[in-house]
């Protein structure tokens, strides 16, 4: 049971580590100067991303987090309710 | 009332409220004194996480030095945020459920070994200190600069103060203090940053306002300042000037270390729930990049304002703000052509790069320096880029109470981080050093006592610091992240994600990242600073970002030498299984 636990908590860790990298190191410094290419507003889209976006994207991917670790402690708790039981 | 005035009554009503919630949240036992009894609501820890971690460096600095890198400068932005992800994926809640005092406490159980978590205290204690000695130069720059008090009394009075909240109410003093001190410190930013991003480009939304066109033109701010800085000679604004390889790797060894950061861990083991450590770190995040998105915004602004405040304007009908930053030397100038005009270009003003200055006016009143003129530019001016928060509010011309509430907020921000790291300091000694060490005999009564005198010890050391500061404060900041990422964080995250780790394995990754790291910024920063550029660097990284090569090297000595030696015991293995548990 606690296997499956850990499992599924890993494979939340490796997307959202991803996605984590990706927006970071990714879109604001490795592909930074070619995303500077498009413009939003006033801003070139890498430059956007090292000093605006990836924060925003940071504090996102913490509460889908929270969100989808709350989910999954809440299915293996009552699971486990329910072997109690038997 | 005057400007002065206004900061005496900000800043003594700040403090009297810092007085008054150390009173009513005393500490009663070494648990409180540690954790806060474990009793924190998830918003108000995220609250104090963030004024914890946001310092003087953070509200002072940071904006000024990404005002003058521009682009490079989002290695601290990515680096001091992304960090947060780490924390609340990889640590902050198995740490918690691990449930005990301190960031050593969990190396010693996990690697069974009092060697381990000796080698976790040294870390801790270098890396807090380092910490604590940029806060007091903080402290002293506000009191100096805005209550014209003695740099040394104001330094003294501060210790007061932290002394006051962290002796007497511990980590439980210290949460609720900080909770107040980041009300007051975010106000402090974000006023100042409203009202300039109004008047720059008419948008009341920095962050908004950051990418939009001046008043009254249908320019792109950054496009102007693109174009202004290349036609000073400076790199392009918007443009990175350091190669990929060091921005990646400066940019992780902050992520890492600021996930390796003790006082800031140390934080999450104060909330009830393993679900709530991770609710609070995000918190935490929220609260963080309210300021930190701010503060690239807050950088453009400044960049422009000084630029357009003093090029070409004659020395003697120049802002008051920067002849009250000349009287205490953290500006200088040097006119070399002799026109009797400010002239501000790319390069170095001076020889030697700091003003050494001498008695005496020059031809038009300014302060004179020692230093001989560098004749390889034209720039005539030196500033030190840790003024620019500071000063910004009155390159603006900004009322006199969104000045004095700008000091009261760096105060703020300054105390708030040097209590916290105060406290890490005097639990790892207290607890870790010996309770669990060298007096495992003493009552909970003693070894509250014990925090007491250490936490107390402790301020008296971070105050001698603060007034004599030592020369190499900007140089070790490196160190301290650089040392919590290539030592603290691996031990940490391997712990818990790698159960078949051994002691010998963790203390030969811990000892390798340590003296592969401190070695590299050692040599360069100490020893042979003249070959300190990328040509010398390994693979081009600068002693900023090596701690991530650092840790890789742990990481690997880890597993080499774990391979070579028996299994951890049984009971770790369940030790390790129990924290993994929901």
């Amino acid at each position: 049971m606690h296997k499956d636990y850990w499992r599924a908590n890993l494979k939340i860790l490796i997307i959202l580590l991803s996605i984590w990298f990706l927006v970071s190191f990714g879109f604001g410094i490795i592909f930074s100067d070619s995303l500077d290419q498009y413009q939003i507003g006033g801003f070139k889209l890498g430059f956007w991303f090292a000093q605006q976006g990836s924060i925003y994207l940071f504090v996102v991917l913490i509460f889908i987090y929270v969100h989808l670790m709350n989910k999954l402690d809440k299915k293996y708790k009552d699971h486990n309710d329910e072997e109690d039981k038997y | 009332m005057d400007t002065q005035s206004l900061t005496y009554l900000f800043v003594g009503l700040s403090f009297a409220l810092y007085i008054g919630i150390a009173i009513w949240s005393r500490a009663q036992s070494t648990n409180d004194f540690y954790i806060a009894g474990k009793g924190v609501n998830p918003v108000a820890n995220g609250m104090a996480t963030a004024a914890d971690w946001m310092s003087a460096a953070s509200f002072i600095s940071m904006a000024g030095l990404i005002a003058f890198l521009g682009k490079d400068g989002s290695v601290y932005l990515m680096g001091w945020t992304g960090g947060y992800v780490l924390l609340a994926l990889l640590l902050a809640p198995y740490l918690r459920k691990f449930g005990q005092y301190t960031v050593p406490d969990f190396i010693g159980t996990r690697y069974y070994s009092n060697a381990a978590r000796l080698v976790a205290v040294i870390c801790l204690i270098f890396v807090s200190f380092t910490y604590v000695a940029g806060q007091m130069r903080g402290v002293g720059i506000v009191f100096s600069r805005f209550l014209e008090v003695d740099i040394n009394l104001g330094v003294v009075i501060g210790m007061c103060i932290v002394f006051f909240y962290a002796v007497l109410g511990g980590m439980k003093g210290i949460t609720y203090t900080q909770v107040a001190q980041y009300c007051v410190l975010i106000f402090a930013y974000l006023v100042p940053a409203i009202f300039i991003s109004i008047l720059v480009t008419g948008n009341p939304v920095p962050q908004l306002g950051f990418g939009d066109t001046l008043v009254d033109s249908s320019t792109y701010l950054l496009d102007k300042l693109d174009q202004v800085t290349t036609d000073l000679g400076f790199n392009a604004y918007t443009e990175n000037s350091k190669s990929k390889i060091d921005i990646f790797c400066i940019t992780a060894a902050l992520m890492f270390g600021t996930a390796g950061l003790p006082h800031v861990i140390v934080r999450f083991f104060t909330v009830p729930k393993v679900s709530d450590a991770r609710k609070s770190a995000g918190y935490a995040l929220i609260f963080i990049a309210i300021l930190y998105s701010t503060a690239p915004a807050v950088s453009a602004f400044a960049r422009i304002n000084f630029i357009d405040s003093v090029q070409n304007v004659e020395y003697q009908s120049s802002p008051e703000w920067f002849q009250n930053w000349e009287d205490i030397g953290l500006i200088a100038w040097k006119d070399k052509n002799e026109d009797g005009l400010i002239q501000y270009s790319a390069g170095d003003a001076l020889e030697g790069t700091k003003p050494k200055f001498v008695e005496g006016e020059g031809n038009y009143g300014e302060r004179l320096v020692s230093n001989a003129a560098n004749q390889a530019n034209n720039n005539e001016v030196y500033i030190d880029k840790d003024i620019m928060v500071l000063a910004n509010p009155e390159i603006a011309q900004l009322p006199g109470w969104v000045i004095a509430l700008v000091a009261a907020g760096a105060l703020a921000a300054a105390l708030s981080t040097a209590a916290g790291l105060l406290l890490v300091i005097s639990a790892s000694v207290s607890h870790d050093l010996l309770k669990k060490t060298f007096m495992p005999k003493i009552t909970d009564k003693q070894e509250l006592l014990y925090a007491r005198c250490s936490a107390a010890v402790a301020i008296l050391v971070a105050g001698l610091f603060g007034i004599y500061p030592p020369g190499f404060v900007a140089q070790v900041v490196a160190f301290a992240f650089g040392l919590a990422a290539s030592t603290i964080f691996p031990a940490l995250f391997l712990g818990i994600f790698y159960k078949r780790l051994n002691m010998q394995g963790a203390i030969a990754g811990m000892l390798s990242g340590l003296i592969f790291t401190s070695s590299y910024i050692i040599y360069f920063k100490f020893i042979n600073i003249e070959f300190n550029y990328a040509q010398h660097w390994f693979l081009g990284i600068s002693p900023e970002g090596i701690g991530f090569i650092g840790m890789m090297i742990n990481i690997v000595i880890a597993l080499a030498v774990s391979s070579f030696y028996s299994k951890p015991p049984e009971h770790v293995y369940e030790m390790v299984d129990n924290i993994r548990r929901p």
